[in-house]
C-alpha cells in the first residue's frame, strides 16, 4: 500500500495531476448552476466524441469515391459487422447533436449567459455553431446518394449566385466543373480532417473560457449585470455557495449523459442508419431530393421567396443573422440576465423556433412541388363522375391525362401546387376557366398549345360540374355588383346577405 | 562574439546581449514568415487549383447518330463528361433533354433547373418539363412557365456532324456559368 502511495506521488509530482484536477473538473462554480437547464453544453460535447469515435470507425470501411461511396455505404449495412449499427449511431449522433447544441444556445441565451464577461464564450460557441452545420452539410454529402448528388448540385448552384466570382466558387466546391471524382475527396477532407478539427479547437477554447469566466450562475430577476461590480459579485456568489465542479455540480450532466447515449443507441436499434437511398446516378432524373432535417428550412424558403429576393436571402441574411449573433453580448452585454425580465428574448426564440419549424415542415410536405404521379396513380373521386355526360367525363379524363391533377387535389389526391379544384366553379365561370387554361398566368402554365379547342371544352365542361350543391356558381366579374374579391363577392351575392357598400 | 562582452555576461550566463536577441528573434520571425510563404504558396495553389487553370473544361461531345431522335419529340440522352477521373464512376454520365424539331433544328437542355440545379423531368402529355424541388416548370421549348426559375433552361451549343448530334458540354451550368 505504502509503496502504491509512494508510486502516485511521484507520478503527480511528475505530471501534476492534482493541481490540474483542481484548476479544471475540480474548479469551483455556483451551486445554482448544478441545474437541469445547464445540462445542454457537456451533452453537445458528448454528442461530438461520440461522432467523433463512430466516425473513425465508420472511416476503416468508408471509400470517399464517387465511383465506389455507394457500394462502400451498401457494404456497411449489409455485409460488414454491426455495419449498419454504426451508421445509424452516427446518423442519430448528428441529429442529437444539432437537436442538443440548439437547445444549448437557447438556454444560454435565454439565461443571459452570453453577457459579460462572457461575450467570447458566446462568440466561440457561434463558430461551433456554424462549424457544426458545416459538419451536418458535408456529412449528408459523404451518405453518397441521389439525395447527396443533389443537394451537391444544389449547392453549387447557390455557389453559382455569388456576384462576379460565382463561376470559379462552383469550381472551388467542387474540385472541377461538374460533380465527379475530386468532388466527394474534397468534402471528405473537410468533414473529417478540417471541419473537426477547427471544432476540436473552438471547443476547446470555448471550455477554457469556461473555466477562466467561470460558469454563468443561475439568474435572478432583478440582478441586472453591471460590468464594474459583477466581477466582485460572481466572487462573492463562489465564496458563499461555490462547490467542486465535480463531484458536486456533475450529477446532473452524467445523468442526461446517460440519456442522450441511450437514446442515441435506442434510435440507431429501432430506426436503424438512414439510406443510402437511390443511387448517385445522374442519369436518373426521376428523383426526388430533400435535404436532411437540419436544412429543410432552407430548402422551403427558397421555394418560397420572390425571385429577386433570393439573392439577397441566401447571401445577404446569413451574413446578417452571423453577424448579428457574433454582436450579441457587446450589444447588450450587461443588464438583466433572467428571462422573467427579458419578454423580447423570449418571444424572439419563440417567434425564430416556430418560422424554423414552419419552415421545415412545409420543407418536408413540399406543396410546392407538382405530384408527379398523381395523374397516373390518382383516380378522381366517383361522387365527381356520377351523372355526368359523355363530354364532362372526356373532361375527366383530359383533367388526368394533361396532368392538371399532379398540381391540382380533387377530393383531397393529388398535387398542392395550385388551388384545388373541388370547389372550383363556384370560383370561376366558364369563359375564366378557359383563359385561365389557355393563358396560364398566377404561376400557372398556359396549356393554348398543348391542348385543342375540343380538350378545352370538354375539360371546362367537366370543371364547371364542380360546385358544391350548398354553393351559388360563379358569377362573371362583369355581372358582380361589387367590385370585391371573390370570395367576398361569393357572400355578398348569397341569398339573404346584404353588404353594407 | 568578442571577448569583452562575454566577460560582461559574467554572472547571468543566460543573457546574450539583448540587442542580439533582438535581432535573432526578428531575423527567426522573418525567416519562418518566408519559409510560411514557401509552404502556403504551393498549398493554396493546390486547393484553388481551378482558379490558376482557366482552360475552358468544355468540349464537343457526340450524342449519337441523328436517328436517336425523332422530329418534334423530346428524349433524354446521356453523355460521357469530357473532364473525367478514373474514379468517376457513374457520376461522369450526364443527361440532357434532346427536342428535336423539324429537319436538323434542335434544341439540347441541360438536366438542371434554372433555380437551384435539380433535374427536370419532361411530361410529353402536358408538354412541360417539371422540377421536383421547388416546383419549376417549363414549356417544351425551354422558356419559364412557372415556379421559381430566374429564366428558362440552360441550351447547349449544338452541331449536326456526320450524322451524328454534337453538344458543347463539360461543364454544370449555374446562373453566372450558362453551359
Amino acid at each position: 500500500m505504502n509503496r502504491l502511495r509512494k508510486g502516485a506521488v511521484w507520478l503527480d509530482d511528475r505530471l501534476h495531476l492534482t493541481a490540474l484536477y483542481a484548476s479544471t473538473a475540480g474548479h469551483e462554480v455556483p451551486a445554482s448552476a448544478g441545474s437541469w437547464f445547464y445540462v445542454f453544453g457537456s451533452a453537445t460535447l458528448l454528442c461530438f466524441i461520440i461522432q467523433i469515435i463512430s466516425g473513425a470507425c465508420l472511416a476503416f470501411v468508408y471509400i470517399p469515391s464517387t465511383n465506389e461511396a455507394y457500394t462502400s455505404l451498401e457494404y456497411l449495412n449489409h455485409a460488414q459487422f454491426w455495419g449498419w449499427y454504426l451508421r445509424a449511431v452516427h446518423y442519430w449522433g448528428s441529429n442529437f447533436m444539432v437537436a442538443i447544441m440548439t437547445a444549448h444556445m437557447v438556454q444560454v441565451f435565454l439565461f443571459g449567459a452570453y453577457k459579460y464577461p462572457r461575450e467570447l464564450t458566446w462568440v466561440s460557441g457561434i463558430f461551433l455553431l456554424i462549424f457544426t452545420l458545416a459538419m451536418a452539410f458535408t456529412g449528408q454529402v459523404m451518405r453518397f446518394d441521389q439525395d447527396a448528388y443533389w443537394g451537391l448540385t444544389i449547392g453549387a448552384s447557390i455557389t453559382g449566385r455569388v456576384p462576379l466570382i460565382g463561376a470559379q466558387l462552383v469550381h472551388v466546391l467542387l474540385a472541377g466543373p461538374i460533380i465527379a471524382g475530386e468532388t466527394l475527396s474534397r468534402f471528405f477532407t473537410l468533414h473529417v480532417f478540417i471541419i473537426p478539427g477547427l471544432i476540436i479547437a473552438i471547443v476547446s477554447m470555448h471550455l477554457r473560457l469556461v473555466l477562466t469566466k467561470g460558469i454563468n450562475e443561475y439568474p435572478r430577476p432583478g440582478y441586472p449585470v453591471h460590468k464594474s461590480t459583477y466581477d466582485a459579485e460572481y466572487a462573492e456568489i463562489l465564496r458563499k455557495e461555490g462547490v467542486p465542479f465535480v463531484p458536486h455540480a456533475i450529477g446532473k450532466d452524467l445523468i442526461f449523459a446517460a440519456i442522450i447515449i441511450v437514446g442515441i443507441l435506442g434510435c440507431s436499434l429501432i430506426f436503424g442508419p438512414k439510406g443510402p437511398m437511390g443511387i448517385p446516378n445522374p442519369t436518373i432524373v426521376d428523383t426526388n431530393p430533400r435535404p436532411d432535417f437540419y436544412f429543410l428550412s432552407v430548402f422551403a424558403m427558397l421555394a418560397l421567396l420572390p425571385d429577386w429576393m433570393e439573392v439577397i436571402v441566401l447571401f445577404a441574411l446569413p451574413a446578417v443573422v452571423i453577424l448579428f449573433l457574433l454582436a450579441l453580448p457587446f450589444l447588450s452585454g450587461t443588464g438583466e440576465k433572467s428571462a422573467r425580465r427579458r419578454p423580447v428574448a423570449v418571444l424572439s426564440v419563440v417567434l425564430i423556433l416556430l418560422v424554423v419549424g414552419v419552415l421545415a415542415y412545409m420543407g418536408d410536405t413540399s406543396p410546392w412541388s407538382p405530384k408527379m404521379n398523381a395523374w397516373s396513380a390518382d383516380p378522381i373521386p366517383a361522387q365527381y363522375l356520377k351523372g355526368r355526360t359523355p363530354l364532362e367525363l372526356h373532361g375527366a379524363v383530359v383533367f388526368q391525362n394533361k396532368q392538371c391533377r399532379d398540381c391540382h387535389a380533387l377530393g383531397g389526391e393529388g398535387g398542392r401546387r395550385g388551388p384545388s379544384l373541388d370547389a372550383v366553379a363556384t370560383r370561376l365561370t366558364k369563359p375564366e376557366m378557359i383563359r385561365q387554361v389557355i393563358q396560364g398566368g398566377g404561376n400557372m402554365p398556359a396549356y393554348g398549345k398543348k391542348l385543342s379547342p375540343a380538350e378545352v371544352e370538354a375539360l371546362v365542361s367537366f370543371l364547371a360540374t364542380l360546385n358544391p350543391k350548398t354553393k351559388p356558381p360563379a358569377v362573371p366579374s362583369d355581372k358582380r355588383e361589387n367590385p370585391l374579391p371573390r370570395d367576398l363577392a361569393l357572400i355578398a351575392t348569397s341569398p339573404g346577405v346584404k353588404l353594407k357598400q | 562574439m568578442t571577448g569583452p562582452e562575454r566577460q560582461e555576461d559574467k554572472g547571468k550566463q543566460n543573457t546574450l546581449d539583448p540587442s542580439r536577441r533582438d535581432w535573432l528573434f526578428t531575423a527567426g520571425v522573418a525567416l519562418n514568415v518566408a519559409a510560411g510563404l514557401l509552404l502556403a504558396v504551393p498549398l493554396i495553389g493546390f486547393v484553388f487549383s481551378s482558379w490558376v487553370e482557366r482552360k475552358d473544361p468544355r468540349s464537343w461531345i457526340s450524342l449519337g447518330p441523328l436517328e436517336g431522335f425523332p422530329q418534334n419529340s423530346t428524349r433524354i440522352a446521356t453523355y460521357r463528361n469530357p473532364y473525367t477521373r478514373p474514379w468517376d464512376g457513374q457520376t461522369a454520365d450526364i443527361p440532357c433533354w434532346v427536342r428535336r424539331l423539324q429537319g436538323n433544328t434542335f434544341q439540347v437542355f441541360a438536366i438542371n433547373c434554372a433555380h437551384l440545379g435539380c433535374p427536370v423531368r419532361w411530361f410529353p402529355e402536358s408538354g412541360l418539363f417539371l422540377c421536383p424541388c421547388h416546383g419549376g416548370a417549363y414549356y417544351e421549348d425551354g422558356s419559364r412557365a412557372a415556379g421559381p426559375p430566374p429564366r428558362g433552361l440552360f441550351q447547349y451549343t449544338y452541331k449536326v456532324e456526320n450524322g451524328d448530334l454534337w453538344v458543347k458540354g463539360g461543364e454544370m451550368p449555374t446562373l453566372s456559368n450558362p453551359v
